[in-house]
């Protein structure tokens, strides 16, 4: 049996049972604020005639009007579901191929500890200095916060596995000046914060965001443990790597 | 730390590696796309995601 079919089918059983269940979650608690961003959008931004040329230097909220966009409603629901079901097997792809490189997740338990690690590569450090933000609000170049996202998830996983599995302790403190550098160097910026979005709405958006993205993160690190054991039982080769 | 230095260890924990790469690297070219790609199109079927992801969106 080849290492890549074998891991690719675990990532595609864990990143589906954890993508419906991610989409569940963003269904009722990330989307409905979503939604109500963009009604203050629409309606309350402090320039009255809603001009996207014009606006694109404050919020840069343009969706390319030209282009196809789902409908409003049950085809929008149906795209989301499918981008999360995608992207959590892309998640889990990453965490499966850096776990088996460790030695591979022995059950659910260990499986929560790698999907804390997702969750503070993934969410926490990046949403340190560049938190959720809803629609509407301002913020700085995207192709600047793209970079400095990668650059911070790079660093932060980087850091950890120096941390965890480094041997020296003088790696162990390397590890933790990678985590910190990107937040020294700090995230791109928005000239201005001004926005017709309530703060109390962030807010709970912010809260919504890390919370859905831990449940995520630790049903994501459970599931490839449980689905690994199951998976060596059924090839006769308990406790061994997959190969 | 032994086993490394173990006989045919290191020759399998090499043979390994690649395939775990492949693994990876294809797990990031998905995030890649869902996530980061500029095409409109993307985009707009994945708005209400990457927001809910916190990926930097518009």
């Amino acid at each position: 049996m080849s290492v890549f079919r074998n891991t690719v089918f675990l990532a595609v059983i864990a990143g589906l049972f954890a993508g419906i269940v991610m989409a569940g979650l963003q269904g009722m608690f990330t989307v409905p604020l979503i939604l109500a961003a963009e009604a203050y959008e629409q309606t309350g931004a402090p320039a009255p005639d809603h001009d996207h040329g014009q606006e694109v230097a404050a919020s840069d909220h343009h969706h390319g009007e030209d282009a196809w966009m789902p409908a409003d409603g049950a085809e929008r629901t149906v795209y989301t579901v499918l981008v999360n079901i995608v992207t959590a097997i892309g998640f889990a792809l990453v965490l499966v191929a850096a776990s088996e490189a460790a030695g591979g997740i022995a059950g659910w338990r260990q499986g929560l500890l790698w999907g804390l690690s997702g969750f503070a590569v993934f969410t926490l450090a990046p949403g340190l200095g560049l938190p959720p933000e809803l629609p509407g609000m301002p913020a700085a170049d995207l192709l600047a916060r793209q970079a400095w996202w990668i650059a911070t998830v790079c660093a932060t996983a980087a850091g950890l596995a120096l941390i965890v599995f480094g041997r020296r302790a003088l790696l162990a403190v390397a590890g933790v000046a990678l985590i910190v550098a990107p937040h020294a160097l700090g995230a791109p910026q928005p000239a201005s914060h001004e926005t017709a979005v309530p703060a109390a709405l962030h807010h709970d958006f912010v809260v919504a965001v890390t919370l859905t993205n831990l449940v995520f993160w630790l049903v994501l690190g459970a599931a490839v443990g449980v689905a690994r054991a199951r998976f060596a039982e059924a090839m006769d080769a308990p406790q061994s790597h997959l190969a | 730390m032994t086993a490394s230095t173990m006989p045919g260890a290191g020759h399998a924990a090499m043979a390994r590696i690649r395939p775990l790469l492949m693994t990876g690297l294809l797990g990031l070219a998905i995030i890649g796309v869902a996530g980061f790609a500029h095409m409109d199109v993307v985009h707009n079927a994945g708005h209400d995601y990457r927001h809910s992801m916190a990926f930097p969106c518009h």
